[in-house]
């Protein structure tokens, strides 16, 4: 395990040194300032100002800001939806695919407009190249640049120092910065260096072949890695093919899979030093930071061990679960060879913390321990670095929360960062804190509880409640990933032609995303509209300190309250029971 | 309101045209030159004809024929197959090594029917390879041998289940164990860099070094 160990202590090296290079970056591009790739893209940037007739100067206050937010996804949506359900007239579809039914377009276009990407969809079986690069990869952009501008919008809230200022600056130019300056040149870095490992980027039809001894097959194409640096950048997930991050073509060796998990993390992680060096005190950002880590290391530790134990099944068949001369040994259920156990645990990890979602192993193959972790983080509500912004807004509700129970306990009218917090933010955190788990146990709750969710659950037993809790909980945290036996696509022909959505997981899951993305979304935007105005006060000695080890702890411990006494009955009747037993059921 | 409406009309048009298709096309293009085969699919030719991609795994079976010497079909009318003997094995796929629809076993931790599942794999791992490998026990078979992949077509198996199959190889070609051996570690995939994730042993690249090295009509 000790290699394991140094590949997973190595992975977070890597990362942290880079959080100050892009994080800086990132605080320049957002502060409006020029930067290194203005000469190249300045003209591109202004050209598209100029087309979309917008004046980027003029500041929006919180209400214009989430208008042309609300109104434009929305647009997206319907574009989306457009592209999704008229397959049959695209070029880029060699192998003719038809489109899909109306209710799994439906969950398909919620999903990536919101950043989840969750996929009741096969990709190589139902979409046409078209789709997938200028539909759902063009989500994959925007709905990554639309989360970050949120958390960029809220950040001018907290720091602006005028009393009565209302602007939070303006949508129109935070989206393009967003994604011609931060999104679009990463992808392409890190599209060149995955195609450079065997990732495929080609328009050709499938390939029919015959094997040595004559079998025949067919290989699935497609332009995969353009869109597999986004789906990773952006923390989308949304798989070209059906198994995601699993299949070779999109994820090759050892070197692409450190490639994507580094993708998936970086800007999340990188963005809690942006913070820092806008609020203007990097120890701010830190201690954000610290507090995520926290929680993210005892995950990955977890998920590790676990799975190198292997199953009660493997164990009852007299499997040898153990490390042998020249295997690594454990559960290697849904797992593949080049990546093991411990680069399995580990994006098992990094991918339910952020809300990225994209799988480079079978979730419902996890132990029961194992797959407790998934479960916990999304717990977590997108808090450990989250996705790209909305792992940051959200873990500012919660450190606004955590500072109003600081305050509390000391006795003192809580102040964050100078500004004092009152009713109105109160509220408004509270509200977008609990929007998530309400969606994701109203849905669970629906699901289980009525007959229509039972078409959709594959396993019996505890793991058949494993997988409907797991996808509505995954669905409200806009993760996308899955037990992936639940299912809302039958497809007899294993194509479009003939298939039917399950109307009811497709609609009730589409509507988790999209309630469960754009409330908390305007509960926050509502926040910075709420803090953009109110006077700074300078620091008094009594004022609780942001950035400090007490106030990390005290972070820590909000979210995993909040976390635990919302889901932890819930967890107990599936994972914990499994991981409890030895036996099989 | 229709102010609104229009910027964000304009912006879907210029959004999908930049991010939807002048990025996919120009990576593509790049990928043309700098990384022609690997773009396209790392595939594999023999003798001009296309068997399949270095990254996919595929199926090393062959049909079982009746008396007659037709290939036997099952209840639903596809023919049953068996592993080759002369071909390296892939690890179990749940879908056939289908590279063109995809999906996982789902098999959960706690299932009776995994164990099922993995007895039924072990007494074929067994059938197939203790003729080559007398006494061979449970405690000796790699996880990777009985377990299926994520993707279903993985196209490496580990180090400890090719030198298993490794005796098999060696009485079926009628090539010392020794050079066996030797191919193997000719077409493992090491760790990349000496540490990012797992050796595997590539099946295809082997099976197809076999074949040259010692061919069976």
């Amino acid at each position: 395990m000790l290699q394991g160990w140094l590949q997973i202590a190595f992975f977070c090296a890597v990362l942290v040194a880079c959080m100050p290079l892009v994080g800086g970056y990132m605080a320049r591009v957002f502060s409006n300032e020029t930067v290194g790739l203005t000469r190249v893209l300045g003209p591109l940037e202004r050209g598209i100002y100029r087309l979309l007739r917008v004046d980027v100067r003029r500041e929006q206050d919180w209400k214009g800001y989430a208008k042309s937010l609300i109104v434009v996804s929305l647009m997206f949506w319907l574009a989306l939806y457009l592209i999704l359900r008229t397959q049959t007239l695209h070029p880029f579809n060699p192998q003719h695919m038809h489109s899909g039914t109306w209710d799994v377009t439906f969950n398909t276009v919620s999903s990536f407009l919101t950043n989840t990407n969750w996929q009741f969809y096969g990709g190589e079986t139902t979409m046409t190249y078209f789709s997938q690069m200028a539909g759902l990869a063009v989500q994959n952009f925007v709905s990554a640049a639309v989360g970050i501008v949120v958390v960029v919008a809220l950040i001018r809230g907290i720091v602006a120092r005028r009393e009565g200022h209302r602007g939070i600056g303006s949508f129109w130019q935070d989206l393009v910065r967003t994604t011609l300056y931060i999104l679009l040149p990463l992808s392409i870095l890190g599209a060149l260096l995955l195609m450079s490992q065997g990732v495929i980027q080609t328009f050709s039809h499938y390939l029919g072949f015959h094997g040595l001894n004559g079998a025949s097959g067919t290989l699935a194409l497609g332009p995969v890695a353009s869109q597999e640096s986004i789906k990773e950048l952006g923390t989308n997930g949304g798989g070209f093919f059906n198994v995601n991050s699993a299949m070779p073509f999109e994820n090759s060796n050892g070197l692409t899979n450190f490639v994507e998990l580094f993708l998936i993390l970086l800007i999340p992680t990188s963005l809690t030093y942006t913070y820092g060096r806008m609020v203007g005190s990097r120890r701010q950002g830190w201690a954000i930071f610290a507090a995520m880590a926290s929680l993210f290391v005892v995950a990955v530790a977890v998920v590790y061990i676990a799975e190198q134990h292997g199953t009660p099944a493997q164990h009852l068949a007299s499997v040898n679960t153990h490390a042998i001369a020249g295997s690594t040994g454990g559960n290697m259920e849904g797992k593949e060879q080049r990546f093991g156990i411990a680069d399995s645990g580990l994006w098992t990890a990094v991918t339910t913390v952020t809300s990225c979602g994209a799988v480079n192993a079978a979730f419902e193959s996890l132990t029961g321990i194992g797959g407790l972790v998934p479960f916990a983080d999304l717990s977590t509500s997108e808090t450990v670095f989250g996705g790209v912004g909305t792992g940051l807004y959200s873990m500012l509700l919660y450190v606004i929360l955590a500072v109003f129970i600081g305050g509390l306990m000391v006795g003192r009218t809580p102040e964050f960062l100078g500004k004092k917090i009152e009713a109105r933010e109160i509220k408004l955190t509270i509200l977008g804190v609990l929007v998530t788990p309400l969606a994701a146990l109203i849905g669970a709750a629906l699901a289980t509880g009525t007959k229509y969710g039972a078409p959709s659950v594959y396993a019996e037993g505890p793991q058949g409640f494993s997988e409907s809790m797991y996808a509505y909980l995954s669905q409200a945290n806009n993760n996308g990933s899955a037990f992936a036996g639940y299912t809302g696509y039958m497809q007899p022909n294993g194509t479009n032609v003939g298939a039917h959505g399950i109307t009811f997981a497709d609609l009730l899951g589409g509507m988790t995303m999209m309630v469960a993305r754009y409330l908390p979304i305007l509960f926050v935007l509502a926040v910075a509209g709420a803090l953009v105005r109110k006077k700074a006060h300078p620091a008094g000695l009594g004022t609780m300190r942001t950035d400090n080890p007490t106030f990390v702890v005290l972070l820590v411990g909000v979210v995993i309250l909040v976390g635990a006494l919302t889901f932890f009955p819930a967890l107990l009747l599936g994972p914990v029971v499994q991981g409890l037993t030895n036996q099989a059921f | 309101m229709r102010r609104e409406l229009t910027t964000s009309l304009l912006a879907v048009v210029i959004f999908t045209i930049l991010l939807g298709l002048l990025y996919p096309v120009g990576i593509w293009a790049v990928g043309q030159v700098a990384f022609p085969g690997k773009a396209d699919g790392s595939l594999v030719h023999v003798g001009g004809r296309l068997v399949g991609s270095s990254l996919i795994g595929q199926d090393f079976s062959m049909p079982v024929l009746d008396k007659h010497g037709r290939p036997e079909r099952d209840s639903r009318g596809d023919p049953v197959t068996q592993p080759d003997p002369k071909y390296f094995q892939e690890r179990p796929s749940q879908d056939s090594y289908n590279a063109a629809g995809t999906f996982f076993s789902n098999r959960g931790p706690n299932q009776a029917s995994a164990v099922a599942f993995y007895k039924e794999g072990l007494a074929s791992y067994f059938a197939l390879e203790r003729r080559y490998n007398p006494g061979l026990t449970a405690a000796q078979v790699p996880v990777d041998a009985v377990t299926t992949s994520a993707s279903g077509v993985d196209p490496d198996i580990s180090q400890a289940n090719a030198l298993i199959q490794a005796h098999r190889i060696a009485a079926v070609r009628h090539l010392s164990l020794a050079r066996v051996k030797q191919l193997i570690a000719q077409h493992t995939d090491g760790r990349f860099a000496g540490f990012l994730g797992e050796p595997g042993v590539n099946v295809l690249e082997l099976n197809i070094a076999l074949d040259k090295e010692a061919p069976l009509t």
